[in-house]
């Protein structure tokens, strides 16, 4: 991907339809992955479009991993796992591996100049930009930019504005001495009827030989392109109310062990326990 | 404060919890002053809607006095000491479907929005005491809430109407009303209505309303139907018939009702053979929801005619006659309530005496006894239409 394309997200084909290429993935070594991997892809049909690989096992395999985990059995367990592993195989159709590159779009209740300006006071970006701890201005049109890795391992880049157009679009790219090489840019288009702005943003981080570099390669091992839509989701929230719905520091009766072990375990994944269904289930059925 | 916690399948308790705080700009802390069980705390109770977490405060039907606003809120809308009752979906007032007046679909009020798109592609709003897919709100079975948002959705109630009148406007008024807005009753109009839980009674008198001619209402509890009869509709027990459809035909000189309604939702009984097999599916966790009471709705409705789904589904349900519903070229209309639309002008009509909701409230009880009567409620006992709890009043009071 060049910087020229960078500029124009709307013509990017949204699913890139290079598929993995697992030779450098590090995934297939146990072999039960690549068997998977071409058992769907003889079961999905030739015919379906790059986007639809993708997309149908991860709304199918989401589905499956939530019905299974909500059985707590052997079966309702396989179940999640079959789904987990449908869902991963969608995410990674379509992935390379020597980059990460994130996409992300929201539509916003606002000008295209509004939009524009909230998003180009980077250093406010970390209110709802969720990984990044700060960004400030190092030159007239550099920033550093530090991200939380994990175990909050601060990583660090610097970027400069190549090219912007007031009220439309903005790109970024790492400076030559750069930790860490990668490219941004966000666009910024009037939607028809007065909807508003279409907010378009991709970004591209190089995964090379480096430690550091390999660390946030792992941050963003978590599927990129969802962190960047949940911290578009958060943006648009902003702009349209000024401020992001939580939960977190509200009231609650006591949580189970089980409850407070995955939370110690995942501070984010805290939202996504499954009902007990089950107990239920083996209770007897009453009537209505 | 005192709350009451969902502690897992049929189990709750009331613990004490903290005072819920003001978390963003735009909340409010409200003092409950009465707060209400409702048909769909019972699919929660149940067990049949993943995500939820044990500890979580149920309630989404509550109305009480602010006590407390964010710096966010403009006073003009919202102040301390006002009177409001607070509805059940929580909407920021400013996306596209708020702006479109839209409120149960708003864009920013689920903070766990990613969780309902996995499942149904896009994510409805957030709603009070329900699941964490939806929001994860603590709910209003409490003695205080906190409420974000509360300069858009709360509606203030003068001080001369009682707690009685009003609180159903924090749900099954406007969802009654919804669902006979969505029946699309064109004068002259049959509207057929499955179910006469609370949500039922209100759809009844909600059609009439709206203009409709007969209401026709399908229950197995007769108390339930006496007060479906009190509202003017003509009834079926449908266990006392063979075949609801073949009922439904013969009352309406074999056309069928104009629009049906599902009032019913994920938890149908049934006994019929679909209905075991599907009860078996729920089980094995192959169906989340019985749709015994929308198969007969797309089935006896008339050609070309609404069916409209106020009743809660949650997954997948099987065995649809997709073929009767398009070949009859009938439309369906459903949603979580759109509040606001509503709360204002049927607050009007309570205050012009057009009806006095209240005859739905069966049960008065403090928080305490909530436990028990989330029994009674779902085993339809005691005659059991409506639960009304004080949160304040202490031990087995009422
Ligand atoms: N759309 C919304 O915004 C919204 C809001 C509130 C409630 N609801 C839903 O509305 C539904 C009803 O709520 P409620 O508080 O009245 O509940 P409820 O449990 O008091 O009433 C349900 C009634 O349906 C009857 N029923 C069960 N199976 C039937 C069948 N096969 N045929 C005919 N009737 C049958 C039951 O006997 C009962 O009287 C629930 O699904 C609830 O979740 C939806
Ligand atoms: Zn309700
Ligand atoms: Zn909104």
């Amino acid at each position: 991907m060049n910087h020229s394309e960078m500029n124009k997200p709307d013509e990017y084909d949204m699913n890139d339809s290079n598929r993995s290429d697992d030779q450098d993935s590090g995934y297939n070594s146990g072999g039960n992955w690549e068997s998977m991997h071409n058992f769907l892809d003889a079961l999905i049909p030739d015919d379906w479009s790059p986007s639809a690989r993708k997309w149908v096992p991860i709304a199918a395999g989401g589905a499956l991993a939530l019905i299974g985990l909500s059985r707590k059995s052997a079966f309702g367990f396989t179940l999640a796992a079959a789904g987990g592993a449908l869902a991963y195989y969608g995410s990674r159709s379509g992935e390379t591996q020597t980059e990460s590159v994130a996409r992300g779009s929201v539509l916003l209740n606002c000008t295209p100049e509004e939009a524009y300006s909230r998003y180009r006071n980077f250093e406010d970006l970390p209110t709802f930009m969720k990984h990044l701890q700060s960004v400030t201005k190092i030159g007239e049109r550099q920033y550093r930019w530090v991200a939380r890795g994990p175990f909050e391992i601060a990583i660090q880049w610097d970027a400069e504005v190549f090219d912007e157009k007031v009220g439309e679009s903005i790109s970024w790219h790492s400076t030559p001495d750069s930790a860490i090489t990668m490219e941004g840019s966000v666009r910024f288009a009037a939607s028809p009827a007065n909807r508003g702005t279409e907010l378009t943003s991709v970004t591209r981080f190089d995964h090379p030989a480096s430690d550091l570099a390999q660390t946030f390669a792992k941050l963003l091992g978590k599927d990129p392109s969802f962190l960047m839509q949940q911290d578009l989701r958060r943006f648009k929230a902003l702009i349209e109310t000024g401020e992001i719905p939580t939960t977190e520091g509200q009231s609650h009766g006591p949580r189970s062990a089980m409850d407070k072990a995955f939370e110690a375990l995942d501070p984010d994944s805290s939202k996504r326990r499954e009902s007990r269904m089950s107990e239920t289930l083996n209770e007897n059925w009453r009537t209505a | 404060m005192k709350a009451l916690c969902w502690m897992g399948a049929n189990k709750t308790s009331v613990e004490t919890v903290p005072d819920p705080q003001i978390l963003n700009p735009r909340d409010a802390i409200v003092r409950i002053t009465s707060t209400c069980i409702c048909g769909s705390d019972l699919h929660l109770y149940d067990g049949f809607i993943p995500t939820m977490e044990q500890g979580d405060i149920l309630g989404h039907e509550f109305m009480g006095e602010v006590v407390e606003t964010g710096n966010g809120i403009n006073k003009e809308k919202l102040k301390v000491g006002d009177r409001v009752v607070v509805p059940f979906t929580i909407a920021c007032g400013n996306c596209f479907f708020c702006q479109r007046k839209l409120w149960s679909c708003c864009e920013n009020s689920n903070p766990n929005y990613w969780i309902a798109e996995k499942l149904m592609g896009y994510s409805p709003s957030g709603l009070f005491g329900y699941t964490h897919m939806l929001g994860g709100y603590a709910g209003g079975q409490a003695q205080y809430a906190r409420v974000p948002f509360a300069d858009v959705g709360p509606l203030k109630i003068p001080a001369e109407i009682s707690d009685d009148k009003v609180i159903f406007l924090s749900d099954i008024f406007p969802t009654g009303y919804f669902g006979a807005v969505n029946c699309d009753i064109q004068p002259g109009d049959t509207v057929a209505i499955w179910g006469c839980g609370p949500v039922g009674q209100f759809a009844i008198r909600s059609a009439f309303m709206l203009g409709a001619e007969r209401v026709i209402a399908i229950d197995r509890f007769d108390y339930r139907l006496k007060m479906a009869e009190e509202g003017g509709a003509e009834t079926i027990n449908y266990e006392e018939v063979d075949d609801v459809v073949q009922t439904l035909k013969e009352m309406t000189a074999n056309i069928g009702p104009d629009s049906c309604m599902d009032a019913v939702g994920m938890e149908a009984h049934g006994n019929n053979f679909l209905a075991f097999v599907d009860r078996a599916k729920q089980m094995l966790m192959i169906e989340t929801d019985r749709p015994t009471v929308l198969r007969q709705c797309i089935q006896a409705c008339r050609k070309a005619g609404t069916v409209s789904v106020p009743g809660v589904y949650s997954g997948f349900a099987d065995t649809i006659p997709m073929g009767a519903f398009m070949n009859k070229g009938l439309t369906m209309k459903t949603g979580q309530t759109h509040m606001m639309n509503y709360m204002q002008p049927l607050l009007e009509r309570i205050q012009n005496n057009e009806i006095d909701p209240s005859f739905v409230i069966s049960h008065r009880v403090s928080l305490d006894e909530a436990p028990e009567m989330y029994k009674t409620f779902r085993d339809k006992k005691d005659h059991c239409t409506k639960v009304v709890l004080d949160p304040w009043a202490n031990g087995k009071a009422a």
